[in-house]
């Protein structure tokens, strides 16, 4: 007892590392395990990120990095005198907003509802369901609503003629790409989005539920004074997440809605950088795009934690 | 536990079930509405503008789909590129997870860092498309597994999960002789099967969802999976843009909306299929590890 607590309190360097070889030499197995993914982290998110200077350079493909010129910020200057940049940005803070201001409070709702109900079979009957869009690629979800809100022949627009009201285009117009997008995502997103939530809710204590009703509390102020402060810590993770996804719209969404007629609501940094990039082949602006954006995310997560912990919160990290 | 019987109480509840059955309502009324219209015919659907329930059934527009070997093909590349990815996948995130999930690890917790900070930052969408690209996996299905071999997130739900397991178990196999390996095949893996299945669904249905990656990285209409398939006939062929490069021929001119609602069915029906499955495990699995309490 006596001689280990000696000989730790005394620092003999050489036997100190030996005893740190030791333990890395006896688990050698364990990173031969975590090797192939520790390759797959490093060569397809760390190198991307290292490839990033391309954002300075004319990238020629041929030249390669370490043979293309250095042209400095010119390509971001390009992309901040460009018009369309404004646009962009615009668009793209659009659909966030929506998404923090109309998205994210449904999940919320839905999940407080479904706590409230006893019959368990009603409640996985509704669970079941939906959850199913989730599970749907962003192609099925368009191509469903494209099959519905088509001119011709879709259910929405039969509906309305036979209300005589005038049949609408709504897959290529400015006015209906937002309404549409947003719906598009809370009925994909919704149903799923309340699983973190009721599991939250499942772990509060049913006596404060049974002590509020003794006080007189009815379901109302049970929601407002339990329900909801119980999850709120949820809530707040999931908020600086959101937020930290500014800029992830769902690309893929998007592009899909994306046509000649509304690009002036709907392009947004993502499909900007795939057409720049990849259709154009302008691979150093169109870096210069991407990093642009990826800067962006990376401090709005990191200001939403901050602020979070301000306020008394746990925060994501 | 007592029950709130009062007048308001009971309202309140009318209130909540009704809205929350029109909530799932209109969550499957679209598919509902799809599935119906693909087992009708051209003509019930014109007459009866919104099928729920086809009266006349005919499998005209399957019979149309799978008419030229397109959606086959398709299918054929989606199940196989779900299959090997899943399981490559499942194999590279479980392994790993599992190393980072020994405390007495050297070097944890920068690995963990590392993986943690791949999703705050990424390099983006042209700095990886020229890494994949210099690998020379362009054209090829490995293109649309490699480069997303592994998830973050699931990564980090399994190896919550492993480092759930009483450690006492494993310090008792290692005492009896076990080996790293033995440990990981033997206990660990038999006793996270909860986990193990829900990643792995989250995993298929990733790959069966696969849309962006081939259109990305491959350049040859014969090798793309369903959904390429069913964006070129349902989004495309809309008349929304005048892209019909690559189309093929049968589709040329635009699709009845029965044949559209049957290729959606087609690319849809196999996830309608394992959602059972993963219905019955995700609930389970997948919060273990996502937030803690």
């Amino acid at each position: 007892m006596n001689d280990t607590a000696i000989t730790s309190s005394v620092s003999v360097p050489g036997k100190r590392d030996s005893s740190l070889m030791r333990r890395i030499a006896k688990n050698r197995s364990i990173y031969l395990m975590i090797l192939p993914g520790f390759l797959y982290f490093a060569i397809f998110k760390y190198i991307p990120m290292s490839g990033l200077v391309i954002a300075l350079q004319d990238y020629q493909p041929y030249l390669g990095i370490t043979g293309s010129p250095w042209v400095g910020l010119k390509h971001f200057e390009r992309l901040f005198n460009d018009p369309m940049f404004f646009t962009i940005l615009r668009n793209t803070l659009f659909l966030f907003t929506m998404n923090l201001v109309i998205y994210f409070p449904v999940p919320i709702l839905i999940a407080v509802m479904l706590n409230e109900v006893r019959h368990h079979l009603f409640k996985r009957f509704v669970q079941t369901l939906i959850y199913i869009p989730h599970f749907m690629s962003w192609v099925i979800i368009v191509s469903i609503s494209f099959v519905m809100l088509s001119m011709d022949r879709g259910l929405i627009n039969e509906v309305f003629s036979m209300m005589g009201l005038e049949k609408i285009n709504f897959l290529m117009s400015n006015e209906w790409f937002r309404p549409m997008y947003i719906l598009q995502v809370i009925w994909r997103e919704a149903g799923w989005g309340t699983i973190i939530y009721l599991a939250a809710m499942a772990a509060i204590d049913p006596q404060l539920y049974e002590a509020s009703r003794m006080d007189g509390a009815n379901r109302f102020r049970q929601i407002w004074h339990i329900t909801l402060p119980s999850i709120r810590s949820v809530i707040v993770v999931l908020l600086i997440l959101k937020i930290g996804d500014v800029l992830e719209l769902g690309f893929e969404h998007i592009f899909l809605l994306l046509n000649s007629m509304n690009r002036e609501v709907a392009e947004i940094f993502d499909t900007y950088v795939y057409t720049a990039g990849l259709k154009q082949g302008q691979f150093s602006f169109s870096t210069a795009v991407g990093f642009f954006k990826s800067v962006v995310g990376l401090v709005l997560i990191m200001a939403a934690n901050w602020l979070a912990k301000k306020a008394g919160e746990e925060g994501v990290y | 536990m007592l029950q709130d019987k009062s007048i308001g109480s009971r309202l309140f509840d009318g209130i909540n079930y009704t809205f929350l059955f029109l909530v799932s309502l209109v969550t499957v009324l679209p598919f509902i509405n799809v599935i119906a219209g693909s087992f009708t015919t051209v003509t019930e659907l014109a007459q009866k503008q919104f099928v729920f329930f086809p009266t006349v059934w005919s499998l005209d527009a399957y019979r149309y789909i799978f008419s030229t070997n397109v959606i086959f093909k398709s299918l054929g590349v989606s199940i196989s590129i779900t299959l090997v990815g899943t399981v490559f996948s499942m194999v590279l995130t479980a392994l790993m997870a599992y190393g980072l999930s020994r405390k007495d690890l050297v070097g944890r917790s920068p690995i963990m860092f590392m993986v943690l900070f791949t999703m705050l930052f990424s390099g983006g969408l042209i700095p990886t498309f020229l890494v994949v690209k210099s690998m020379g996996l362009v054209d090829s299905y490995a293109a649309l597994i490699i480069p997303n071999a592994i998830n973050a997130f699931n990564l980090i739900i399994m190896r919550n999960f492993f480092q759930n397991i009483p450690e006492g178990l494993e310090e008792s196999a290692k005492i009896d002789g076990c080996s790293n390996w033995g440990i990981l095949l033997r206990i660990v893996i038999p006793l996270s099967m909860p986990a193990i299945a829900t990643i792995s669904l989250f995993y298929a249905v990733t790959y069966w969802n696969t849309y962006f990656q081939a259109i990305i990285y491959l350049n040859d209409p014969a090798k793309w999976p369903v959904q390429v398939i069913l964006r070129q006939i349902v989004i495309l062929a809309s008349g929304l843009t005048a892209d019909t490069s690559g189309f093929a021929d049968d589709f040329v001119r635009p699709p009845e909306q029965t044949v559209k609602m049957a290729v959606i069915v087609v690319a849809t029906l196999p996830i309608l299929l394992v959602y059972p499955f993963l219905q019955k495990h995700f609930a389970k699995g997948a919060l273990l590890g996502s937030i803690k309490g």
